[in-house]
């Protein structure tokens, strides 16, 4: 078991979608939320996700392919 | 003796002791070095600095490090008074701080030499980081110096300059195939699997620290005073915030008058996220698509972003995004009126400058600093269209002819 740590930043289409629960029931994966602000246009949340590391890889892959922007919690680790 | 005490978390205050750390655990995020400033009080003087070494290492009571440090010759950078640039836009009293002539061309020296530092206070065998250019010779460089393993990863789309320019003091250099964020998720999955001091993860805190030279420094070459305004470039906003926190710290320590320096960060516009919140009014720093010439800045998902936004709007300063063009030609009029080559990133500086003074915001007669942080040549195919040569043949006649109107 291992610990990512993420941020989503889910574009309005989007916002209504139960995409976290949706994560954690089809890939075995824990949410844990630790910041976030929704508004109704726009909305991010930093989450830690548990699991087995190809599930948490799978379901990274899952919610990019829905549509939401995953980045490193610690933000662009490129710097120039 | 150091002042440092604990890494407390930006956010929600939480404190943690000094590791290699860099998010607390609670809210996820980032955290910062404090000191103790009461026992620095009347210990820390103007006169003490002016007493140490010519290098970012005489503010070393605020740096967050015990004994001895890696240098390799860094800071303590030239503060010129840009009369031409000035004449040109309409300033009396601009100052540039060249930060282009530290030994790897660019201020990451600075906060490298504080990481590496720490690094070998913890243990480290190996540092690593991930960057297309100045980071990554910076990082290479300190290493070779501290006599550790250095692993560099680049994007593959990474120039062949910059290769050279990371791959000369020996580190292992890693080219990952995969676009920019593919790096961005194969080092923070490195950076949990080995033990290694990650210059911007689990060193983070203290490779923040040593931006603050860059304001140090400023103050003590302009007789110990804040500037009226600083114009700083902002790619993770990291460096901006850094500036501000030293200002900060030498008003409370009673070196300067309370700060009132308004603070203008200074971003491409194909890469503004901080840029766009500032406008915006907003209260989050949304991540964007980075695509600039600027490369030092292209930075999306700004780690720091919401934290230097924060500065700029309580300053009273402002945040500005000019255009790859508008960048290219702020390059060429500082190099054509100070003589200074800087890279793009330097180039939105003196872009901004311009835009700023135009408009009225930055006055005449304030005390302006930019911050120019990396030299030029490495990146010289941005303005490779300015070698326009006059051909001739070897004799006087054909010099003359071709020249008739130059001469």
């Amino acid at each position: 078991m291992i610990k990512k740590q993420v941020m989503f930043t889910f574009p309005e289409k989007l916002i209504k979608e139960p995409i976290i629960f949706n994560l954690g029931r089809q890939f075995k994966i824990v949410p844990n939320i630790r910041r976030a602000d929704v508004t109704e246009s726009k909305g991010w949340v930093v989450l830690e996700l548990e699991g087995e590391e190809k599930d948490i890889d799978q379901g990274i892959a899952w919610v990019i392919s829905k549509g939401v922007r995953v980045d490193p919690v610690v933000g662009d680790i490129i710097e120039g | 003796m150091s002042y440092t005490r604990v890494l407390r978390c930006r956010k929600c205050g939480q404190e943690y002791p000094i590791k290699p750390i860099n998010l607390c655990e609670f809210c996820l995020s980032p955290l910062e070095v404090v000191y103790d400033y009461k026992a620095m009080r009347g210990e820390v003087t103007r006169e003490k600095f002016a007493a140490g070494p010519h290098s970012m290492w005489r503010y070393k009571d605020l740096l967050p490090v015990e004994g001895d440090v890696i240098d390799i010759g860094t800071g303590y950078t030239p503060l010129i008074k840009a009369d031409n640039l000035g004449q040109e836009l309409g300033l009396e009293q601009l100052y540039i701080k060249n930060d282009t002539v530290n030994p790897t061309f660019s201020f990451k020296d600075r906060p490298v030499s504080a990481a590496v530092t720490k690094a070998r206070e913890f243990g480290f065998k190996s540092i690593a980081c991930a960057s297309t250019g100045n980071l990554a010779a910076s990082v290479a460089a300190h290493a070779a110096k501290a006599k550790m393993k250095a692993y560099v990863f680049v994007p593959s789309d990474t120039e062949s300059g910059k290769l050279v320019g990371a791959a000369i003091y020996g580190p292992v250099l890693v080219v990952v195939n995969g676009s920019y964020d593919d790096v961005n998720r194969l080092c923070a999955t490195l950076a949990q699997k080995y033990k290694w001091g990650f210059i911007n993860i689990n060193l983070r805190p203290y490779y923040a620290e040593g931006s603050k030279t860059l304001a140090y420094e400023v103050v003590e070459q302009l007789g110990w005073r804040a500037p009226d305004c600083i114009l700083h470039p902002a790619g993770s906003g990291l460096s901006f915030t850094r500036i501000w926190k030293g200002l900060d710290e030498f008003a409370m320590l009673g070196l300067i008058k309370p700060v009132k320096t308004h603070m203008y960060l200074v971003q491409a516009a194909g890469s503004s996220p901080i840029v766009k919140a500032f406008e915006s009014g907003s209260l989050h720093v949304n991540p964007v698509v980075a695509n600039t010439i600027a490369k030092s800045i292209a930075i999306g998902n700004p780690a720091d972003g919401i934290y230097a936004l924060k500065i700029a709007r309580e300053s009273s300063g402002g945040a500005c995004a000019v255009t790859d063009d508008e960048i290219i030609a702020g390059v060429k009029l500082l190099a054509q009126t100070e003589g200074i080559f800087a890279e793009a990133t330097g180039g939105a500086v003196i872009a901004s400058l311009k835009k700023l003074a135009a408009a009225g915001t930055i006055k005449k007669n304030e005390l302006t600093v930019a911050y120019i942080t990396g030299a030029g040549p490495r990146t010289q195919e941005v303005v490779s269209d300015v070698v326009k040569p006059f051909i001739v043949q070897p004799n006087l006649e054909s010099f003359e002819e071709v020249l008739h109107d130059q001469i």
